[in-house]
C-alpha cells in the first residue's frame, strides 16, 4: 500500500484522464453559457432595433420638429430606410451591424460608430475604475467586519457598520457627485469637477460611482462571511485544530466571495449604467453625456448605438461573472442543468 | 403580528426613518396647499441670490425661493415615484406569479424573459423605455415603472417559488384546491410581508431614480417642477448659488432614503429575531456547578480505574449559552470516562444535549457559549487550557465525524487537499507527502479509486463516499478517539450499515474508542459497548449496551426502548409512547426532569433531582424508582405503573 | 374503500434530450383494505410514484387506476390523499388547524356541518377539538402530524399515501404516530401505500411490502414472505442492513479493553 501512495505522489494523479473529464465539464459549461449569451444578445439587438418603432408617432417627424416641410421628413424617412418592410429593415439593421456600421447621427452627420468609438474609452475607463476602487475597498472591510462580528459578538460594531453601509449604499450617485462637487470644487477648490483632461480629474467621479457599490459590496461580504464562518465545513477546518488564519482566509474567505461575486456581477453592470447619471455630473466625455443628449436632441441612431454598447458591456460582465464563479467553485456549472 | 411590528418601530432606524416617511407623506400633502404661491413668486430684485433671510435658499434665475420651490416639489415628487412603483409592483406581480398559474411551459417561456431582462441595470432599461415613452413626466413614470418590473418580478417569482415548493401547498393541490386559489389564500398570504417590504425599498428607489431622470432633463419639463428638474437647473448654477442645487439634493436625499431605510429597517425586524447578547454572570453560573457537583461525586467511581487507561475523563461538563431570560443551560453537570479502544453511545432525544456534550468535549463551542468542567481530561491533557493549547494532540489524535456529510466539506476544494491539510499542519508533512498520505487514508477507508477521488470536490461524492471520507480525515493522524455525531443518520440504510462496518473497522485495527451520538437506539444498541441515555442535559442511566433490551432500569430508557419497532417487535401489541413533550433547555423543572413525562413520578421526584448512583447490576442509574415494574396500556400506548 | 393499481407507470424528468427516468413501469397493487409498504433508499423513486398518483409528479406513461377507473388528477373530488414526511412544512402558518383540515372536505356542506366534521376528525387522531382554531406553530411535531393526517381523512379517501411520515419525528413521539395509524386502519379499513426506509416500520404497519431499487419494483409481496425469505439481492442488502438484524450482533461485542475491571 505504501509503495502505491508513494508512486502517486511523485507522479501527479492520472493527469491525462482528469484533464478530459474536466474538458468534458468544460465543454459542456461552454456551450450552454455561450448559448445563453446569444440569446440575450439576440433579444438586446432585436430591442434596440425595436426601440425607434415602437415610439409613438413618426420618429422622424418628431426628430426634426412640427414646422419642418413634409417633403425634408419623407426624404429622411427614405434615406433612413423606414419606408422599407419591417423585416426588410431589421435585414439591413443586422448587416450594419456586421460590418460594423451603425447609421449616422442625424444631428452631426458623423458615422455613429466614429461618435461611439470616440467616446467609449472614457467610459469605459470610469467603470473600470471606480470596480477596481470599490472592490479594494470592499473585500477587506466586509471579511474583516465579518470576522469581528461572527456568531453575534461585537452587536453594537454590526449595527453601526450596516447602517452606515445600508445609508450609503442608498444614496445615488448623481446625489454623491453633487455633494463631492459642492466640497471639493465649490468650497475647496481643489480638484477639477469637469472633464477627463488631468489625472485627478478622475478623483472625484471615480469616487462618487465607487462610494455606493463599496459600501453594498462590503455589507453583502460581511454577511456572507458570518453565514459562512457558521457553516458545517467550518465547524469541520476547526474540528482539524486548523489556524484561525488558514480557517478565515483559506476556508471562507473563497466561499464568502463566491456568494458575493453574483453581486459583485450586478454591481459592476449597474456601474457601468451609474456612469450616466455620473458623467452629467462631472461633464465627462464619455457615452453617458452623448446618450442624454442625443435623446433630448432625438438623435435615434445614437441612441441606439449606446444603447446597445451598455447593453452589450452588460452582457459581458455577466459572462465573465460565471465563468470566474465557474472556476472558484465548480458547482456553479452544473446547478442550471 | 403587530407586535412584530412594534418591535421594528423600537430600534432607532426603524423609528427615525418611520418618522421621517410620515413627515415626508405629510409635507407631500400640505406644502402645495400652503406655499404654491410663495414659490411661484418672483421677485425681481434677488435673481440668483444666495441663501439669506428672506430667502432661505436662495433664488433661481427668475427669483423665485428655491426653499418653498422645494418643498412644494414634494408633492409632485412623490407622486410620480408612487405611480412608477404601482406601475413596477404590479407589472412584478404578474410576471412573477405566471410561472405559477400559466403551468410549466408558458411559465419557463416568463421566466427566461424576467431573467433576460433583469440582468439590465434599472437605469438603463428606463433610458431604454424613456427614449420609446418620450421625454416628460409620463413617459419617465412608465420607464420608471417598466424598469423597476424585471427586477420585482424575479423577487415575486423566487418567493412564489419558495412557498410552492413547500409540502403544504402540494397538500392543497392533492385536496383538489384550483391554482387561483391557491395562489390567493396559500401563496401571497405567505409572501405579502416581504412584498410590501421590497415595495417600500422599490418606492424610495424610484425616488430616486426619477430625480436622476428629471436631473439628466429627460423627466419633468417646465413649468412643473420636481426635486430632480430643481437639481437640474442648480447644478448649472452651483458656482453661483450652491444652495439651490444642495436644497432639492438634500431633499431627494432624506425622503428616498427614508423609504428605503425604513424598509430595510422592517425586514431585518421582522426577518430575523433579535437576540439578546447577554453574557452569562459569574455568579449564576456557580448554580449548575452546585447542583452538577454531586454528579461528580458519583463519577468518582470512574477514578477506581488506571488513568492511563482513559483515553477520555470527564467530569461535572457544563454547557450554557446566554439566553435572554437568564443564561440557558442544555448540559447540567455530566461526568463519563471512555476507556482504550471503548465503544461509548450517547443516545437521546434533539434536545437532550448530547451533540453539544460531543462538541463541548471536542472544543467546539464557540462564544458566546461557554463550557465548564471539574474535570475534562483527553489522553491526561487538560482541555480546560483551551483549544490552542493542544491543537497538535487533538488535530492528530482526536477524530470528528459530523451529521450531514453533504455540508461538511468545503465545496470549493478537491478533496484529496482538504485531508492533506491535517497532516500538514500538525505532522510536518510537505504538499506532496500528505496528498500521498491522504490517497492511502482514502484507500484505507475503502473509497475506489482513491488517486482519482482525491481530486475531485465534495459534490462528486455521494454521501456515504463522503461519510468514508471524512472518517478517513479523522484517521490521517493516529487517532485514538473517534467522536461521531449521528455519523449515519443523514444516510440510506444500507449506506449508514457500510459506515458503521468502517468505524467498527477502524475500532479493530487500531483499539481505537468511539464515542457514537446517535438518536437511534437500535444503532447504538449493535454498534457500542455501553451507553449514556441522556435526558434534559443530564445523564439518566449509564448501561451497558446488551442491557439496553430488558436491563434498563430508568423509566425513559425503557419507553424509548419499547417506542422503535425492530424486527422482532410483537406485532399485536402497540407501541410505547413517551407522553408530553421534552423538556425546554430554557425552561428546565425543579426535582427530576423527566417527572412530568413518568408514570412512576411521585412528589418527591418532582422536588429532589435523583443523583446518577451505581446499580447493583454494573451499571448507573438516575431514578428513584428504577427498575420498578411497567407495563404497557393497550389502549393508549403509553407505559403505566404495574398494577400487581 | 377501493383497490389502487399501478400498471406499468412511468415517470420521466428532465429534458428530451437528457431525460431522467424516476419511475420505471411499475407495477404494484394496492388491495382493498390492505396496507402495502413501499420500501426503498432515497432516489429509488418511492416518493415520485406517491406523487405520481396524486398529480403531483407527471405520468409519462402506464396508468394510475382506482377499481378499474383512472385516477382524477384534476378538480374538487380527489379519492387520493396524502400525508406527507415533514409536518413543518406541510400545514399552512398562517391558517388555523381548523381551516387546514377543513380544505379538502368536498364542497356543497354547509359551514356548521364542515365544523363538526372538523371537531369528528380531530377526535379521531386523538386531539382536542379545541385546536381547530390554533395555528400549527403552537404544535409539536407529533400533534401536526396528526392533524396532516386528520386533513387527509377530511377528503374522504379511497386510499391514503403516506410518504415517510414518521422519519422527520423524534423516536418517542414516532411510535404514537405509528400505533395511530394502525388504529385508523383497523377502524376505518383504510387503503393504504406506506412509504417508508425503514423495514421494521414497514413490518410493524404493512401486510404486504414491494421494494423499490433504481426505479424498479425488485420484489413484492406479502410481509412475513418478503421478509423471512428475500428472492432479490437487494432485499437481502436491506434486511442485513437494519439495525439489530445482523447476524454478527446475535452476541453483543465484549468490551475489547486492557482494563482491570
Amino acid at each position: 500500500m505504501t509503495t502505491t501512495a508513494s508512486s502517486v505522489a511523485s507522479t501527479p494523479p492520472a493527469v491525462g484522464r482528469l484533464s478530459g473529464v474536466l474538458s468534458h465539464r468544460w465543454v459542456r459549461f461552454g456551450v450552454r453559457r455561450l448559448g445563453r449569451l446569444l440569446m440575450s444578445l439576440a433579444v438586446l439587438v432585436t430591442a434596440s432595433f425595436l426601440m425607434i418603432h415602437l415610439i409613438p408617432g413618426d420618429p422622424v417627424r418628431g426628430a426634426l420638429g412640427p414646422t419642418a416641410p413634409t417633403a425634408l421628413v419623407e426624404a429622411r424617412r427614405e434615406s433612413l430606410g423606414l419606408n422599407d418592410p419591417l423585416w426588410l429593415q431589421y435585414w439591413h439593421y443586422l448587416q450594419g451591424l456586421f460590418t460594423g456600421d451603425l447609421g449616422t447621427s442625424l444631428s452631426s452627420k458623423l458615422p455613429v460608430a466614429d461618435v461611439v468609438s470616440q467616446r467609449l474609452p472614457a467610459t469605459l475607463m470610469l467603470a473600470v475604475l471606480a470596480f477596481a476602487v470599490a472592490v479594494a475597498v470592499a473585500v477587506p472591510l466586509g471579511v474583516g467586519m465579518g470576522v469581528l462580528t461572527r456568531r453575534g459578538r461585537g452587536r453594537r460594531s454590526e449595527l453601526a457598520f450596516t447602517t452606515t453601509s445600508v445609508v450609503v449604499g442608498t444614496i445615488p450617485d448623481f446625489l454623491i457627485g453633487v455633494g463631492l462637487v459642492y466640497v471639493f470644487g465649490v468650497s475647496l477648490h481643489v480638484l477639477p469637477v469637469a472633464g477627463n483632461a488631468t489625472a485627478d480629474a478622475y478623483v472625484l467621479p471615480v469616487i462618487a460611482l465607487a462610494i455606493g457599490p463599496a459600501a453594498i459590496l462590503a455589507r453583502i461580504i460581511r454577511v456572507e462571511m458570518v453565514s459562512v464562518l457558521e457553516a458545517d465545513f467550518v465547524r469541520t477546518a476547526r474540528a482539524k485544530r486548523l489556524p484561525s488564519r488558514t480557517i478565515y482566509l483559506g476556508h471562507a474567505l473563497p466561499n464568502a466571495l463566491t456568494a458575493a461575486l453574483t453581486i459583485c456581477g450586478l454591481l459592476l453592470s449597474s456601474m457601468v449604467a451609474g456612469t450616466v447619471l455620473v458623467e452629467n455630473v462631472f461633464a465627462w466625455p464619455g457615452l453617458g453625456r452623448t446618450i442624454v443628449s442625443s435623446i433630448l436632441t432625438k438623435d435615434y441612431p445614437v441612441v441606439q448605438a449606446i444603447v446597445l454598447v451598455y447593453g452589450v458591456g452588460v452582457l459581458v460582465v455577466n459572462t465573465v461573472v460565471d465563468v470566474v464563479l465557474a472556476l472558484l467553485d465548480p458547482r456553479s456549472m452544473i446547478a442550471e442543468d | 403580528m403587530s407586535r412584530r411590528w412594534l418591535r421594528v418601530l423600537r430600534t432607532p432606524l426603524g423609528l427615525t426613518t418611520a418618522a421621517l416617511v410620515v413627515a415626508v407623506v405629510v409635507l407631500a400633502i400640505v406644502a402645495p396647499v400652503l406655499w404654491s404661491d410663495r414659490a411661484e413668486v418672483y421677485d425681481t430684485d434677488n435673481i440668483l441670490a444666495g441663501p439669506s433671510g428672506d430667502h432661505w435658499a436662495g433664488t433661481d434665475g427668475l427669483g423665485r425661493d428655491i426653499f418653498f420651490r422645494a418643498l412644494v416639489a414634494s408633492r409632485l415628487s412623490l407622486e410620480l415615484a408612487l405611480a412608477a412603483t404601482v406601475i413596477g409592483v404590479l407589472a412584478g406581480l404578474l410576471l412573477g406569479t405566471a410561472p405559477l398559474l400559466l403551468g410549466r411551459r408558458l411559465g419557463r417561456l416568463v421566466t427566461t424573459g424576467v431573467n433576460i431582462a433583469v440582468a439590465f441595470p434599472g437605469l438603463l432599461l428606463a433610458l431604454f423605455f424613456a427614449v420609446i415613452f418620450g421625454v416628460g413626466a409620463t413617459g419617465a413614470v412608465l420607464a420608471i415603472g417598466f424598469a423597476l418590473a424585471p427586477s420585482f418580478a424575479r423577487l415575486v417569482q423566487t418567493l412564489v417559488a419558495g412557498v410552492a415548493a413547500l409540502d403544504y401547498v402540494s397538500a392543497a393541490r392533492v385536496a383538489g384546491v384550483g391554482r387561483v386559489r391557491i395562489l390567493l389564500r396559500h401563496v401571497l398570504p405567505n409572501i405579502a410581508e416581504p412584498l410590501v417590504v421590497n415595495a417600500t425599498i422599490a418606492g424610495g428607489g424610484a425616488l430616486l431614480a426619477f430625480a436622476g431622470l428629471s436631473f439628466l432633463g429627460l423627466g419633468v419639463q417646465q413649468p412643473s417642477y420636481d426635486w430632480g428638474r430643481l437639481l437640474f437647473e442648480g447644478i448649472g448654477m452651483i458656482y453661483v448659488n450652491p444652495a439651490a442645487a444642495l436644497a432639492p439634493g438634500i431633499a431627494v436625499l432624506v425622503a428616498g432614503l427614508a423609504f428605503n431605510l425604513f424598509g430595510e429597517s422592517v425586514a431585518k425586524g421582522l426577518g430575523v429575531s433579535a437576540v439578546g447578547g447577554v453574557p452569562v454572570p459569574a455568579t449564576s453560573s456557580r448554580l449548575t456547578g452546585h447542583a452538577g457537583r454531586r454528579d461528580g461525586t458519583d463519577g468518582s467511581t470512574h477514578m477506581a480505574m488506571a488513568p492511563s487507561d482513559l483515553v477520555l475523563d470527564v467530569v461535572d461538563l457544563r454547557v450554557s449559552f446566554p439566553g435572554p431570560a437568564g443564561p440557558i443551560r442544555p448540559v447540567r453537570g455530566i461526568s463519563f470516562s471512555v476507556r482504550h479502544g471503548e465503544a461509548l453511545g450517547v443516545v437521546g432525544e434533539s434536545g437532550s444535549g448530547k451533540s453539544l456534550t460531543a462538541l463541548a468535549v471536542a472544543q467546539l463551542i464557540e462564544e458566546p457559549g461557554r463550557v465548564e468542567a471539574d474535570r475534562l481530561e483527553f489522553r491526561g491533557a487538560d482541555l480546560r487550557d483551551g483549544p490552542r493549547a493542544h491543537r497538535h494532540l487533538l488535530g492528530t489524535s482526536m477524530a470528528m465525524v459530523f451529521q450531514d456529510p453533504m455540508t461538511s466539506f468545503n465545496p470549493t476544494r478537491r478533496m484529496g487537499s482538504q485531508l492533506a491539510e491535517v497532516a500538514v499542519h500538525h505532522q510536518g508533512m510537505t504538499r506532496r507527502q500528505a496528498m500521498a498520505r491522504a490517497v492511502d487514508r482514502l484507500r484505507a477507508v475503502r473509497v475506489p479509486e482513491p488517486e482519482r477521488r482525491a481530486t475531485q470536490y465534495p459534490h462528486e461524492f455521494s454521501g456515504g463516499m463522503r461519510q468514508r471520507a471524512m472518517i478517513g480525515m479523522g484517521v490521517m493522524g493516529n487517532p485514538s478517539l473517534i467522536i461521531a455525531d449521528e455519523p449515519t443518520t443523514a444516510l440510506d440504510v444500507t449506506v449508514q450499515q457500510q459506515v458503521l462496518d468502517l468505524l467498527q473497522a477502524i475500532r479493530d485495527e487500531d483499539d481505537v474508542a468511539l464515542v457514537l451520538i446517535s438518536h437511534d437506539v437500535t444503532v447504538v444498541g449493535e454498534v457500542c459497548d455501553r451507553v449514556l441515555v441522556m435526558y434534559a442535559g443530564r445523564i439518566v442511566e449509564d448501561l451497558p449496551a446488551h442491557q439496553l433490551q430488558g436491563g434498563a432500569l430508568h423509566p425513559y430508557t425503557r419507553a424509548l426502548v419499547a417506542a422503535v419497532p425492530d424486527m422482532r417487535t410483537d406485532l399485536d401489541q402497540p407501541l410505547a409512547v413517551v407522553p408530553g413533550r421534552p423538556v425546554d433547555p430554557s425552561d428546565v423543572p425543579t426535582g427530576c426532569a423527566f417527572a412530568a413525562r413518568c408514570p412512576l413520578a411521585d412528589d418527591h421526584c418532582r422536588t429532589v433531582d435523583p443523583p446518577l448512583a451505581p446499580t447493583p447490576t454494573g451499571s448507573q442509574v438516575a431514578c428513584w424508582h428504577a427498575g420498578e415494574p411497567l407495563e404497557l396500556d393497550e389502549g393508549t400506548g403509553e407505559l403505566v405503573e404495574a398494577k400487581s | 374503500m377501493k383497490e389502487l393499481r399501478f400498471d406499468d407507470v412511468t415517470v420521466r424528468y428532465g429534458t428530451v434530450r437528457r431525460p431522467f427516468t424516476a419511475v420505471d413501469g411499475v407495477s404494484l397493487v394496492v388491495p382493498a383494505g390492505q396496507v402495502v409498504g413501499l420500501v426503498g433508499e432515497s432516489g429509488s423513486g418511492k416518493s415520485t410514484l406517491a406523487r405520481a398518483a396524486v398529480g403531483l409528479a407527471p405520468i409519462h406513461s402506464g396508468q394510475i387506476l382506482l377499481d378499474g377507473q383512472p385516477v382524477p388528477r384534476r378538480g374538487r373530488v380527489r379519492p387520493l390523499q396524502m400525508v406527507f414526511q415533514d409536518p413543518y412544512s406541510s400545514l399552512d402558518p398562517r391558517m388555523t388547524i381548523g381551516e387546514s383540515v377543513a380544505e379538502p372536505i368536498p364542497p356543497g356542506s354547509s359551514r356548521a356541518e364542515r365544523r363538526e366534521e372538523v371537531a369528528r376528525l380531530l377526535a379521531l387522531v386523538h386531539l382536542d377539538p379545541s385546536v381547530a382554531t390554533a395555528l400549527p406553530g403552537r404544535l409539536s411535531g407529533g400533534q401536526r402530524q396528526r392533524v396532516a393526517l386528520a386533513r387527509a381523512l377530511a377528503g374522504q379517501p379511497q386510499v391514503v399515501i403516506a410518504d415517510e411520515i414518521t422519519s422527520a419525528l423524534d423516536v418517542s413521539i414516532q411510535g404514537a404516530v405509528l400505533n395511530l395509524v394502525r388504529e385508523l386502519q383497523r377502524e376505518l379499513g383504510l387503503s393504504m401505500l406506506f412509504i417508508s426506509h425503514n423495514l421494521a416500520v414497514v413490518r410493524y404497519v404493512a401486510s404486504h411490502v414491494a421494494v423499490m431499487y433504481e426505479g424498479r419494483i425488485v420484489e413484492q409481496g406479502p410481509v412475513e414472505q418478503v421478509l423471512v425469505d428475500p428472492q432479490h439481492d437487494y432485499t437481502r442488502e436491506l434486511l442485513a442492513a437494519v439495525p439489530g438484524n445482523r447476524p454478527t450482533s446475535a452476541t453483543p461485542h465484549a468490551p475489547r479493553t486492557r482494563s482491570t475491571s
